[in-house]
């Protein structure tokens, strides 16, 4: 264990964030793209039925906790995490960790972090932060998305790690308590790299990966009559939010996918890894035509049939973009 | 997105202090981290949203003041819950707080209740009564 002061950075995502963060003060000097990439973090799905504040839920990412737990087993670093069942336990098990001078991750709900702007602060229950000191009655946090190091006040911390809902994150903290020295990022990076191009192209369903792109523009396309203006452009915002929001680097993770093929490319040294990582740039700024498009279409309230049928190309432009990018990721030979 | 597009449209909703790193590719070609104060669509996405909760949230008032609902639905929209969350913090079942939602049955509600509730909303009692 190491006792020097904990080292913040500045990432695009909260889980890769604390991931690179918590595993650099250890001693193991792992980038975010890095980390979000071995972890497979790039997806696609859409799911109308699990609704957010009648919202259907679309996502650009795999599930919250999955790039934490594979990064963990391909690099052979051992995790100890924990969950309880009061807050009074929680916050006793933080400040011995703390005392004892172990950073550690935690899960919280963004809604109860007073120091992010009031209007980021929704009911989001999977977001990720550092706390790694307790002065004056105050936890000192890291948390990656924000500029610099902060601090929380006591109450606001233990709402935030005991909030209700879905996730629940149930107080949950980890830390790692094993890293290895010397990790080879090879072997890590293939696999990865081949679960991102199973989970994007094989899933057997039709809401996810590539099939889940072309499963949203087929119902964008008819969002004029279903579920009608109004909803119709809430239901668009969402879209762009989970694509452009804090945490997501832009264009719903794909540059920073593309920035991981470029680092992996370089520790293979296999130049088309890189190529494809330009090719991934392409894909994620036909992301962003998309999101400013359907921007456009939020702001003015309504929309004619067209402009949802628009909207629904931009969106096959993207599958067809992605799968044809995927299906050459799977094909590159290490 | 080259280096140069990462945009910088503030807007005050982000207080102006908020910056958000990007992963953008420079001269050369290669990734690099850049930060941004914020993108257009994205802001209107947001604002969008929030006009979303705060109309949600003047209706329940002009509700609670004509007397047709009680101030737990008023606050729910308040703090952004819906009936499955607000059921889950106060440790009742949907429709029991669906009831609470009455006038009449939220004037026979218990203290202990009442401050379950209050505790939900992070308010005090006398504030979760009385409606401003």
């Amino acid at each position: 264990m190491s006792n020097s002061i904990f080292q913040h950075k500045q990432t695009a995502h909260c889980e890769s964030g604390v991931i690179s963060n918590l595993l650099g003060h250890q001693g193991l000097q792992i980038s975010e793209p890095m980390a979000f990439g071995i972890g497979a973090g790039i997806f696609f799905g859409h799911l109308p039925f699990v609704k957010v504040n009648g919202v259907p839920g679309t996502t650009y990412r795999i599930w919250p906790g999955a790039i934490f737990q594979r990064v963990c087993k391909r690099l052979g670093v051992k995790m100890e995490s924990e969950k309880f069942s009061t807050p009074e336990k929680g916050m006793l098990a933080l400040d011995k960790a703390v005392a004892a001078g172990i950073p550690v991750g935690l899960q919280s709900s963004v809604y109860y972090l007073p120091y992010f702007p009031p209007s980021y602060r929704f009911h989001f229950n999977a977001h990720n932060l550092v706390v790694y000191g307790k002065q004056e009655n105050q936890y000192l946090v890291s948390d990656p998305v924000m500029d610099t190091v902060t601090t929380i006040d006591p109450e606001s911390l233990s709402q935030a790690r005991f909030a209700k809902g879905f996730p629940a994150p149930k107080g949950k903290m980890y830390y790692p308590v094993h890293v290895p020295a010397k990790v080879s990022l090879e072997k890590p990076i293939q696999e990865g790299i081949a679960q991102a191009c199973h989970f994007m192209l094989k899933v057997p369903l039709p809401m996810f990966g590539v099939k889940g792109i072309r499963f949203l523009a087929k119902r964008v396309a008819n969002y004029a009559t279903n579920p009608g203006d109004r909803k119709a452009t809430l239901y668009l915002g969402n879209i762009i939010r989970m694509q452009e929001e804090i945490g997501t680097g832009g264009a719903g993770f794909r540059f920073l996918y593309a920035a991981f093929l470029q680092e992996a490319s370089v520790v293979l040294k296999n130049d088309q890894l890189s190529k494809l990582a330009g090719e991934l740039t392409q894909t994620g700024d036909l992301w962003r035509n998309f999101a400013f498009a359907a921007g456009r279409v939020c702001k003015s309230r309504s929309a004619s049939d067209v402009s949802y049928k628009e909207l629904s190309e931009m969106l096959m432009t993207c599958a067809a973009s992605e799968e044809a990018f995927f299906r050459k990721l799977a094909q590159v030979k290490f | 997105m080259k280096k140069e597009e990462v945009p910088q449209d503030s807007d005050n909703l982000h207080e102006g202090t908020f910056k958000q790193i990007m992963y953008a590719v420079d001269n050369s070609g290669n990734y690099v981290q850049v930060q941004s104060a914020g993108w257009e669509p994205e802001n209107i996405a947001l604002d969008q949203a929030w006009e979303e909760v705060n109309e949600k949230v003047k209706a329940a008032r002009a509700r609670v003041a004509a007397g047709e609902i009680s101030p737990v639905a008023y606050y729910m929209e308040k703090n952004l819950m819906d009936l499955a969350l607000l059921a889950n913090y106060v440790g009742k079942f949907q429709w029991q707080v669906k009831r609470h939602m009455k006038p009449g049955v939220f004037k026979k509600l218990s203290p202990k209740m009442l401050q379950r509730y209050a505790d939900a909303f992070k308010v005090s009692v006398t504030e979760l009564v009385q409606v401003k």
